[in-house]
């Protein structure tokens, strides 16, 4: 079964593979996405509301909303909740800030056992460095073209 | 000729297993020797849980089977850890000697096969193999952070928190293991990695198929051909790859990682890892060997030998099966 015509006998055999693929219920998953990424964001305007009563305004009042909601998103991290919803949720509860939250804050828990430093500090942006790197890097593109136009 | 036949007859003396909480809810409940309710099992990282759990199935199957560590030969082991921290780290804890094997999640029948060759060939009387997975420390070392709320595709499978292990000796059982054929690696180009199933499938029909022609016994010979941890999408491609060779196990085939779980969060395609067939079968299967409910079983678990490396570099999954019959003798 290995050795000759190898490369023939395994595009047979991944595309009898692939075949068996579930079908992926696109529908179903932007409405959850939609409902809890909404849900996520409409928590954010409340805060918002809330704050600017307060007499918050401009970069201040956008900071503290995002600490908040990035506050939340480690918290429920901890008590175990964020996974769980993150599982029914799909990219409803991945994109907004509290997701990011969750990519940093999971990492750091479960790294901690191998110290605090080369544990826990190292291994943080496991999952969150790619999003750092290439949100930075996209941004830098955009910003050049901007300057251009 | 790839499959040992064992004259001396080696014979499994008793098992002694372990699994955690969303094991023992499925089939394996009533038959371990210990149900985990806290997953860490009273320690402080899930490493040293695997471990513990690996001590307890080692001791337990020493002394289920009346013996002694003192009297025991060999300590025949391996997971899926790096460096299989597991194994050694439970050997540490013994006064013989260790050989650590590692065949992911097919180490507990190539532990079985090299333990029945040691006492086949007279040099060692009494063995105690064992394996065991965890699912948290699995996740960790192959995937991602437990607390991570990202979605697990439908093709994966879920590693069994458990162990399991053999007091294998020369004598002391009817139970006995009467041959073995060693799997050659097979790779049919799979890369990804939540597709194990598809990936072990072909490894597994390669060692049925040579254990069969060997040994020159049909499926039907057979009271139950036992896969490791192919899941559910495997079973039916082995099932349809063996078929296509002209061998129907259609009737007597299972898979250990698919009866395992009974499918509530998300298990998906069933069990999977080095605990998976570990338990199963030395708990379910080896109650209805003493029984005779079964006599004649072929325990093929399968492995996939991959790396977070090696898939990380584009390499496809090579995987292996090793096949091992049991019997009522």
């Amino acid at each position: 079964m290995t050795g000759k015509n190898r490369e023939n006998y395994n595009a047979n055999y991944i595309a009898y593979v692939n075949s068996f693929d579930p079908p992926t219920h696109h529908l179903k998953n932007c409405l959850r996405a939609f409902l809890v990424g909404g849900f996520v964001c409409t928590i954010g305007q409340f805060l918002r509301y809330i704050l600017e009563a307060a007499g918050l305004y401009g970069d201040e009042l956008a900071g503290t909303v995002s600490v908040i909601l990035i506050f939340l998103g480690c918290l429920l991290t901890g008590l175990g909740v964020y996974d769980r919803i993150g599982r029914n949720a799909g990219a409803g509860s991945i994109v907004p800030i509290t997701g990011f939250a969750n990519s940093v804050c999971s990492p750091a828990m479960e790294f901690k056992t191998e110290g605090l430093v080369y544990g826990m500090a190292a291994k943080m942006f496991i999952v969150a460095g790619p999003i750092i790197v290439y949100g930075v890097l996209a941004g830098t593109i955009v910003g050049i073209i901007y300057l251009f136009l | 000729m790839q499959t040992i036949f064992f004259k001396n007859q080696p014979r499994i003396v008793a098992t002694g297993t372990i699994a955690g909480p969303k094991e023992c809810a499925g089939i394996v409940g009533k038959y371990v020797d210990k149900t985990l309710d806290d997953d860490t099992f009273g320690e402080s990282t899930y490493e040293k849980a695997e471990c513990k759990m690996l001590t307890f199935a080692a001791r337990q199957a020493i002394k289920n089977g009346g013996g002694s560590e003192k009297e025991t030969d060999m300590f025949i082991s391996g997971d899926l850890l790096n460096q299989i921290i597991s194994a050694s780290f439970t050997a540490r804890d013994f006064d013989f000697p260790f050989i650590g094997v590692y065949g992911a999640c097919s180490t507990l029948a190539e532990a079985y096969a090299l333990a029945a060759t040691f006492i086949d060939g007279g040099y060692a009387k009494k063995i105690v193999a064992a394996t065991g997975s965890h699912f948290s420390s699995a996740e960790r070392q192959y995937r991602y952070p437990l607390e991570l709320g990202n979605t697990r595709p439908p093709q994966s499978q879920w590693t069994v928190t458990g162990a399991g292990g053999a007091f294998i000796a020369d004598t002391g059982s009817p139970i006995a293991i009467t041959s073995a054929t060693f799997g050659k690696v097979v790779d049919f180009g799979i890369t990804d990695v939540n597709n194990m199933g598809a990936a072990m499938a072909p490894a597994a029909c390669d060692t049925i198929l040579t254990h069969l022609r060997d040994t020159g016994r049909k499926p039907t010979d057979y009271d139950l051909i036992l896969t490791g941890d192919l899941g559910a999408l495997g079973s039916r491609i082995v099932k349809d790859l063996t078929w296509e060779k002209g061998v129907d196990m259609q009737s007597n085939h299972v898979d250990c990682g698919e009866i395992i779980y009974k499918v509530i969060e998300d298990e998906f395609q069933g069990g999977s890892g080095a605990g998976c067939s570990a338990v199963v079968f030395n708990s379910y299967i080896y109650d209805k060997l003493k029984n005779r409910e079964l006599n004649r079983v072929l325990l093929c678990a399968t492995g996939a030998l991959l790396s977070t490396v090696s898939s990380g570099q584009g390499e496809s999954i090579p995987c292996i099966c090793h096949a091992v019959s049991i019997e009522n003798v």
